[in-house]
């Protein structure tokens, strides 16, 4: 992200609790004029919440807002600006796809050719020219959610907040809608949250990614930062698939796993201190097992194929690895797969690349 | 990110400006709870601290009470209204299961046809089965003999006329239950080669416990708060319901009905909470996935239910022939000829043809302003944002009426308008008064009507009109009421169909102007007019079915004008 983005909303300290219960807790972030942000989490962690929070929906229990310089903290939904869209669609039954889209603009008393026009231009806009008399029940999950989304853009708010917008479609719809939203956004520049639990959602649309757990956020970062340099154990895992070995710090740039020694960037934890070592499956190398081999490549060890699993494009293989290693996932291209000759209960040697481990140090 | 364990401080906690949306739905809920506070819980107070009282309005404590129970005339009314009630709702559960299996459950012939004959008892009010039975088996009854010396006018007539007027309510409920069937859990069971009796006893009867449990409460409380039935044919079979009526109407004695109406009050509150208890566990029988039954053919089963249902309805039709049939009759059993005389209602005491007229419009009061009132009302408790507490107490509110029998709120409502202080006293005689307590009386039931169907509405619809900046009234006017607008024409035919027929509770609060069509058949019966009183309650049938007919026309063609969007 550039240094020059404007801030076009700022959450400070926002806290929101259900009784006892702390759905989002002093959670502060900035957020950019234009910008497609993505509020990822586990069902749980407080991303609705905070979306209902930045609505108004569900007001926070303490904290502030403030929306393109104005302090929106104690304002009711309907003094906001933004546009919303829901899983359900929440489309009204009864009206026609058109009269859903001029809902709002009716209420802005505009002339009735421009609300015509408006409307056209949406249902344009999202690839649905033609269907204004439609009822929602005569299109399918994926138009549905097309005309709610030209419904929450006809008044052009400032800010668009989507709440899981996809979840409720298919895998094939899904993913041609992703794009679709995305070219929207970019198209019409406005300042867009989406809150999702599918990370490939997110890494596929966002410009930024704010990854949350219990009601705090783990990181905010794009989606290669969040992918390969992950803040924390957390990220780690819920990002993509992970391996995670333990050990401790052996010596700086050190850290011995079982009777093993990895070469990694240690940072700055002290020795002797328990870590967590991780690599993603793409990383670990794999070749033909030999002898010579493990003594000259650092990071080289003996591995065992417990199993493989056919994934179209690659494999993934269940490995043993030395002890201490645990079960660990690499994935190879087929073709290397076969090269390799890989059938369970073969011996390779697999090399994890020091570039491509980061290490977390346990909490004491 | 700070790693406090503990709640944050909560400093300068958020407090969000209300709306003008805000204002308009907490004045509505404030205004509807004020209401009910009216029309249900201060009368219900009323009665209650005058059943501590006696007459001269003195503190006496539980003075009445030890009174009532020393009183032996009055005490076995106790045991002889829960007997009654008891052998009714066991009677009905069994005859009601049975009739409601064969329409749900199998292939029998003409299921619909004995769908509309069991229902017929709803058109008419309770009193029609007792008048109709002592054409039968009275002491001039056609069919005297066969109960080998028996008396109809007795707990006999009283249990036989129950099980008749209550019995399409207990079937309405059962065939709800017997609908929901999962068709994987038969072949499933199909698959395991299980007997088809086993079957019933481990799939069929399970799924429908809780509409089963539900029904034997209902039917009880109905049974133990009618009055009507007891009263025409009761004889000196004394229950709890006519010694309300005879301590207040008969002999004044206001404090004791009371006492009476607080001990016909328990048996229905008791009943009330436990078939809360049983909705509550009641969980959706119907997965998403659930498969929908089908019946198979099975010619002898359903040979023989159609043996039964023919024999129900064969009797359901006597019974309504036979007061149809006297009410033409010029002189019952002297002169069998027939006259319309009978319908010239202004030669007999009992109000008269004005007294139909008054029905018709206090059924059309009713339906207009209750089912505005109630949806209104249903719509606060689902749809006000925050004030969490008001929508609770306005949802008690709305669901006390049910545990209120009838004639206790009658009664209430005596004490309450007619009390000297109370400004609303005006009201006290007028067919206002009349509109208001058969509309609280039959307010639950409409409120849980509405409640359904607000529920099936997106609770996102608010939150979306919200930001597209559109006030709330225009989204109820938009859409919560079109897309519910189905189940607010059941509600007013509910109310009209009610307000037709009910005599318990309204019995106490007529007035020579206001006197009602079902009072009269009442008031008819007891002068010794009964042939008259048959006919007044066949006027009410009449009209209550030209009204279904009516209803029914007028929500297929709303269906085809407005909700052409239900279509795929």
């Amino acid at each position: 992200m550039s240094e020059s983005k404007q801030t076009y909303l700022s959450i400070e300290n926002l806290t929101k609790h259900f009784g006892e219960f702390v759905a989002v807790r002093e959670l502060s972030l900035e957020i950019y004029d234009g910008e497609f942000i993505c509020f990822l989490g586990p069902s749980g962690c407080g991303k609705t919440t905070l979306l209902r929070a930045i609505a108004g929906l569900d007001p926070q229990s303490s904290g502030s807002i403030t929306q393109a310089g104005k302090n929106i903290s104690n304002l009711p939904p309907a003094e906001r600006d933004f546009g919303i869209v829901f899983q359900s669609y929440a489309l009204f039954p009864n009206l026609t796809v058109f009269q859903n889209i001029a809902y709002g603009l009716e209420n802005q008393r505009l002339p009735k050719a421009e609300i015509r026009k408006r409307v056209t231009d949406l249902l344009e806009l999202v690839g649905m020219p033609e269907q204004t008399a439609k009822y929602p029940a005569q299109l399918s999950g994926g138009e549905q959610q097309r005309v709610a989304l030209s419904r929450a853009l006809a008044t052009s708010p400032g800010l668009l907040l989507l709440d899981e917008p996809l979840s409720a479609l298919d895998a094939r719809v899904r993913a041609a809608l992703r794009q679709e939203i995305r070219a929207l956004h970019d198209r019409l520049g406005v300042t867009t949250i989406l809150v999702t639990h599918d990370q490939e959602e997110a890494l596929s649309m966002a410009d930024r990614i704010v990854v949350m757990n219990h009601g705090r956020i783990e990181q905010v970062g794009t989606p290669e930062e969040i992918y390969s340099t992950p803040a924390s154990p957390f990220v780690a895992d819920f990002i993509g698939v992970m391996n995670f070995m333990y050990g401790e710090i052996s010596s700086s740039g050190t850290v011995r796993i079982g009777n093993n020694s990895i070469e990694c960037e240690t940072v700055n934890i002290p020795e002797g201190r328990k870590v967590r070592l991780t690599v993603r499956p793409e990383d670990i190398l794999c070749r033909a097992d030999s002898a010579s081999d493990q003594s000259v490549s650092a990071n080289s060890f003996s591995v065992k194929v417990e199993s493989l699993e056919f994934l179209g494009s690659f494999c993934r293989l269940i490995l043993s690895g030395p002890e201490g290693f645990g079960k660990l996932k690499a994935d190879l291209s087929t073709q290397q797969v076969h090269d390799l000759k890989v059938i369970p209960d073969v011996t390779l040697t697999a090399e994890f690349p020091s570039r491509n481990l980061r290490i977390f140090p346990e909490s004491s | 990110m700070s790693s406090v364990a503990t709640l944050p401080a909560s400093t300068a906690s958020v407090r969000i400006r209300i709306s003008k949306d805000d204002i308009l739905l907490r004045t509505g809920l404030v205004l509807l709870i004020g209401l009910l506070l009216l029309a249900v819980v201060f009368p219900l107070y009323t009665l209650l601290s005058k059943s501590f009282e006696d007459r001269d309005g003195e503190f006496v404590g539980l003075q009445n009470f030890r009174e009532y129970f020393e009183t032996p005339a009055l005490f076995t009314s106790i045991t002889n209204s829960l007997g009654v009630a008891i052998s009714v709702a066991l009677i009905v559960l069994v005859l009601a299961f049975v009739y409601a299996y064969a329409l749900t459950r199998t292939k029998m012939p003409f299921r619909g046809l004995f769908r509309g004959i069991a229902l017929i008892p709803i058109l008419a009010p309770s009193l029609l089965a007792a008048i109709s039975l002592i054409y039968w088996f009275g002491n001039q009854g056609v069919l005297k003999s066969w109960l080998f010396g028996a008396s109809i006018y007795g707990p006999i007539g009283v249990i036989m006329a129950s099980c008749f007027w209550v019995f399409p309510h207990a079937l309405m409920i059962l065939i709800t239950a017997l609908s929901t069937a999962d068709a994987r859990l038969y072949e499933a069971a199909e698959a395991l080669r299980t007997p088809k009796w086993r079957v019933f006893w481990t799939v069929t009867l399970p799924g429908a416990k809780y509409g089963i449990l539900s029904t034997g409460f209902i039917v009880f409380t109905l049974v133990i708060t009618d009055f009507g039935v007891p009263k025409v044919i009761g004889g000196r079979f004394n229950v709890l319901a006519t010694d309300v009526y005879k301590q207040v109407v008969g002999q004044q004695n206001f404090e004791m009905g009371a006492v009476v109406s607080l001990v016909l009050l328990l048996p229905a509150l008791v009943a009330f909470i436990a078939d809360r208890w049983v909705q509550r566990k009641q969980v959706a029988m119907l997965s998403a996935r659930a498969v929908p039954f089908q019946p198979k053919s099975d010619p002898l089963r359903d040979r023989l239910l159609f043996v039964f249902c023919s024999i129900i309805a064969f009797i359901f039709i006597a019974m309504l022939a036979m007061a149809a049939y006297a009410s033409f009759v010029t002189f019952w059993p002297y002169n069998l000829s027939l006259t319309l005389n009978n319908y010239d209602f202004d030669l007999m005491d009992g109000g008269g043809w004005e007294a139909y007229y008054n029905s018709i419009r206090l059924a059309i009061y009713c339906a207009v302003f209750g089912s505005g009132l109630i949806f209104l009302g249903s719509y606060l408790v689902e749809k006000a944002r925050g004030v969490t507490w008001l929508r609770t107490i306005l949802h008690l509110g709305a669901m006390l009426p049910l545990a209120v029998p009838g004639l206790v709120l009658g009664i209430a409502y005596i004490f309450f308008f007619n009390h000297p202080d109370n400004p609303l006293g005006f009201l006290y005689g007028t067919m206002g008064i009349l509109v208001i307590c058969t509309i609280v009386h039959f307010y639950t039931v409409s409120h849980l009507t509405c409640l359904t169907a607000l529920k099936q509405l997106d609770p996102e619809f608010e939150a979306v009109s919200l930001s597209l900046k559109t006030p709330v009234w225009r989204t109820f006017r938009k859409v919560s009421l079109p897309v519910c607008l189905p189940s607010l024409l059941d509600v007013a035919s509910y109310l009209f169909l009610n307000a037709m027929t009910t005599v318990s509770a309204v019995v106490f609060l007529y007035s020579p102007e206001t006197m009602l069509a079902s009072v009269a058949v009442l008031n008819m019966d007891d002068a010794g007019d009964i042939a008259p009183a048959a006919a007044m309650a066949l006027m009410i049938v009449y009209t209550s079915a030209i009204f279904r007919m009516f209803h029914s026309l007028l929500v297929r063609t709303l269906n085809r004008r407005t909700q052409v969007w239900r279509q795929k």
